[in-house]
């Protein structure tokens, strides 16, 4: 089960090197974003310095919502979701692996990227670190809880704007703590219950979202 | 299933069949309509007409006899989904799917109506028909997940894998109501706190409390109406192949 595991791992990590361009995409994507937003609401220091942790965390949002669709979309045009379906091994578990890698492939540009663009919107210094901790922690829940829409939505033709329907609203609780906590760190404050409640919604999203998330798939497959 | 008695497993079993359910519902579809008419009526004249007026809202008050009902009733129908969506997914049983996907519109629609009555109240009261306070916040989230509830039944075109998948997404998202209710509380709180389910007393006068009760058990009964007419529609569409039906119909006729 382990090994099967790592090998899913694997495949999808080479896959991901080897089609470098579908990896870069949501990063692409996310620093365009925040760069309109200066260009949308006016290149005033204070109100880019007051607005940095919201627009840096809803572009993150929406940069991983649009990743998402790549985390089953090939394995089920080629056929091989059904061969993990098939396989022996519990279904939780392979799709967890899925998760893993799509999150090591999507959500870790993001942690080299934000803190950059952070920079850019004026954001206090002292709030960098705390922005790089939330990140650590938000993006695999992004790449968890997204999982579930697309498992529901990935034998539809047009399941992009139903995905969104169906996952911002459960992104609710970490977009609000996540940058709650940024921008009282960025004030001096201390963020200790934002981010252990953080750690708290990964923990109960890593034991809990693969379950749906495999029921899902063998919904859409059957 | 050794630990449930036998005549509740038996009830069970009677109204999963499609058949039984459809006489059931028209037998009792009639007086469920009286009793509604009946509650909505003293509900109405008692708690716009008899209960004092309130010293600091005046008579602006008078809309949470209908706000507040209705959003009871939004978060109550989203747990029966749930549980109809759970039972459906365990055991497989027809009705259970029809009953997640005839929840759906009716909990999306009092979500909305607690929304309008609240803005509308929010007008005099707040001096704004919206501000961002945590509970309308995770009210209009609410009704972001019905919504999407209904767009994901909706594009699948298979149904009976559609209401797999609905009946999926109410789990999560009743995992995910009381997470997103705090967090958006702790987030921001500007809404009058609970009135009524304070836990020693309530600290609303009686006379004002009798109506609302009164309001929240006929929207109970609404609900059931509801639910009850559009699960028999669906039913019938989706057994329309079936022998119990086209007998039925040609009796009929």
């Amino acid at each position: 089960m382990i090994s099967a595991f790592f090998a899913i791992v694997r495949r999808d990590l080479i896959l991901a090197v080897r089609l470098r361009a579908e990896a870069v995409n949501p990063v692409f994507f996310f620093i365009l974003v925040v760069t309109l937003f200066p260009l949308g609401i006016g290149a005033e220091t204070k109100l880019l310095q007051t607005m940095a942790t919201g627009i840096i965390w809803v572009s993150a949002l929406r940069a991983a919502m649009l990743s998402l669709d790549s985390l089953f979309r090939s394995d089920f045009d080629d056929g091989s979701l059904e061969q993990l379906l098939l396989s022996p091994h519990p279904l939780t578990i392979l799709v967890f692996a899925k998760i893993i890698a799509h999150w090591l492939v999507t959500g870790l540009p993001l942690l080299i990227v934000a803190p950059l663009l952070a920079v850019f919107l004026g954001l206090p210094q002292q709030a960098l670190g705390t922005l790089l901790i939330t990140l650590v922690l938000v993006t695999p829940v992004l790449s968890l809880i997204g999982s579930i829409g697309v498992a529901l939505t990935v034998g539809l033709r047009r399941g992009g704007m139903i995905l969104s329907l169906l996952v911002l609203p459960l992104y609710v609780p970490v977009l609000i703590f996540a940058s709650n906590a940024v921008a009282m760190a960025g004030n001096g404050y201390a963020v200790d219950a934002q981010i252990n409640i953080l750690i708290a919604i990964l923990l109960l999203s890593v034991v809990l979202a693969p379950l749906p998330a495999a029921a899902a798939l063998k919904m859409s497959m059957s | 299933m050794s630990f449930v008695p036998a005549p509740i497993s038996r009830f069970f079993h009677r109204m999963a069949s499609p058949p039984h359910f459809y006489c059931l519902t028209n037998k009792l579809l009639p007086w469920l309509t009286v009793i509604f008419i009946l509650l909505l009526g003293y509900g109405l004249y008692a708690g716009l007409y008899l209960a004092p007026t309130d010293y600091q809202q005046g008579d602006s008050y008078r809309i949470i006899y209908v706000h507040v009902p209705a959003a009871w009733m939004s978060l109550f129908i989203y747990v029966v989904m749930a549980t109809a969506g759970a039972i459906g997914l365990i055991w497989r049983i027809k009705l259970a799917d029809i009953m997640v996907i005839c929840s759906a519109p009716i909990g999306a629609s009092f979500t909305f109506i607690a929304l309008v009555t609240g803005s509308l109240w929010g007008k005099p009261m707040w001096g704004t028909w919206w501000v961002w306070d945590a509970r309308l916040t995770s009210e209009l989230i609410l009704l972001f997940l019905y919504l999407g509830i209904i767009s994901l039944y909706g594009a699948i075109e298979d149904k009976r894998s559609a209401s797999r998948a609905v009946s999926i997404l109410a789990l999560v998202g009743v995992v995910n109501i009381p997470i997103i209710h705090y967090s958006v509380e702790w987030w921001n709180t500007l809404h009058q706190g609970p009135t009524v389910t304070k836990i020693d007393k309530p600290s609303i006068h009686i006379d004002m409390l009798i109506p609302l009760l009164v309001m929240a058990i006929a929207f109970k009964f609404y609900h059931l109406i509801a639910l009850l007419q559009a699960a028999k529609v669906e039913l019938l569409k989706r057994e329309q192949n079936s022998q119990w039906v086209k007998t039925m119909l040609e009796s009929e006729t």
